[in-house]
């Protein structure tokens, strides 16, 4: 990675289908860097302005979703006079390959970056054979 | 701005169209030519100042560079990545690298009293207007 790139502006994209609601507030998606060991399943997503509790993870079927509800209270008050991006939630699914030991999920928020640690569950990791 | 507390859905959504309307807006005027650079930043009025809100997700506040003189403020840092490299990568939508970017607010700041806070991934830098920028309320004899 060539570190001194020059940042462009990553246009936030819009979630196409979040659930019906009767008055229709925008979800954004968020960047993901995704990487994988043989223990476990990294996702790393961005979302400025979720604070630590707002923020849920959970699988079903097979299929993972994160959600980060952002606190737009703090924005009381305040009169836009000028803007280059939009607010809203975070929601984002990914389809797991892997089995998931759903119990030792963990995740941490820090400066708008969560991190979800998926470790494999056992019967998945790969195991080694030893040739006689 | 009004706020429906009964239905955050609903004051999101007119919030968002709010912040739509202003959408590059003529307020930086002509000044900032740095418009669509990193990182994006938002501009609102309270009260008779003004906030700037940044989304700066991922950056560590002592790389992070914030000068202001007269009505000028520069916002300058780095955004590196803090992985173990030696696992294999699936996907790699998020950007790293360098910023720098100025803006000039077209009112007098106060900039001994500007004041930059920055959490949850989020920078707001709070611009005082100056004491005299400040319209003043003119009584009619």
């Amino acid at each position: 990675m060539n570190e001194s790139n020059e940042l462009q502006v990553q246009n936030k994209k819009e979630l196409e289908s979040a659930s019906e609601t009767t008055v229709q507030a925008r979800y954004f998606v968020p960047p993901a860097d995704i990487s994988e060991t043989d223990e476990e399943l990294t996702v790393v997503l961005e979302m400025p302005g979720v604070a630590r509790d707002s923020v849920s993870a959970d699988i079903e079927n097979d299929k993972l979703t994160i959600e980060g509800r952002l606190d737009f209270t703090k924005y009381e008050g305040f009169e836009p006079v000028y803007t280059e991006y939009n607010i809203g939630h975070f929601k984002r699914s990914f389809v797991l390959s892997n089995k998931i030991n759903q119990d030792k999920i963990s995740a941490d928020l820090n400066d708008g970056v969560l991190i979800v640690k998926l470790p494999k569950a056992e019967a998945v990791k790969p195991r080694k054979i030893s040739v006689n | 701005m009004l706020f429906y507390r009964s239905d955050p859905f609903r004051a999101l959504a007119e919030f968002q169209r709010a912040l739509d309307t202003h959408r590059g807006s003529d307020w930086l005027g002509a000044r900032t030519m740095a418009s669509g650079a990193y990182p994006p930043i938002n501009i609102f009025r309270k009260g008779e100042d003004y906030v700037a809100i940044v989304e700066l997700p991922g950056v560590d506040k002592a790389d992070l560079d914030i000068e202001a003189k007269d009505n000028v403020i520069r916002l300058s840092g780095r955004k590196t990545p803090s992985y173990p490299e030696k696992a294999s990568t699936h996907r790699r939508e998020r950007v790293f690298g360098t910023f720098d970017r100025t803006i000039s607010v077209p009112v007098k700041i106060d900039e001994g009293k500007l004041k930059a806070e920055y959490r949850d991934g989020i920078l707001a830098l709070f611009i005082p207007r100056a004491e005299e920028d400040k319209p003043r309320k003119i009584e009619v004899a």
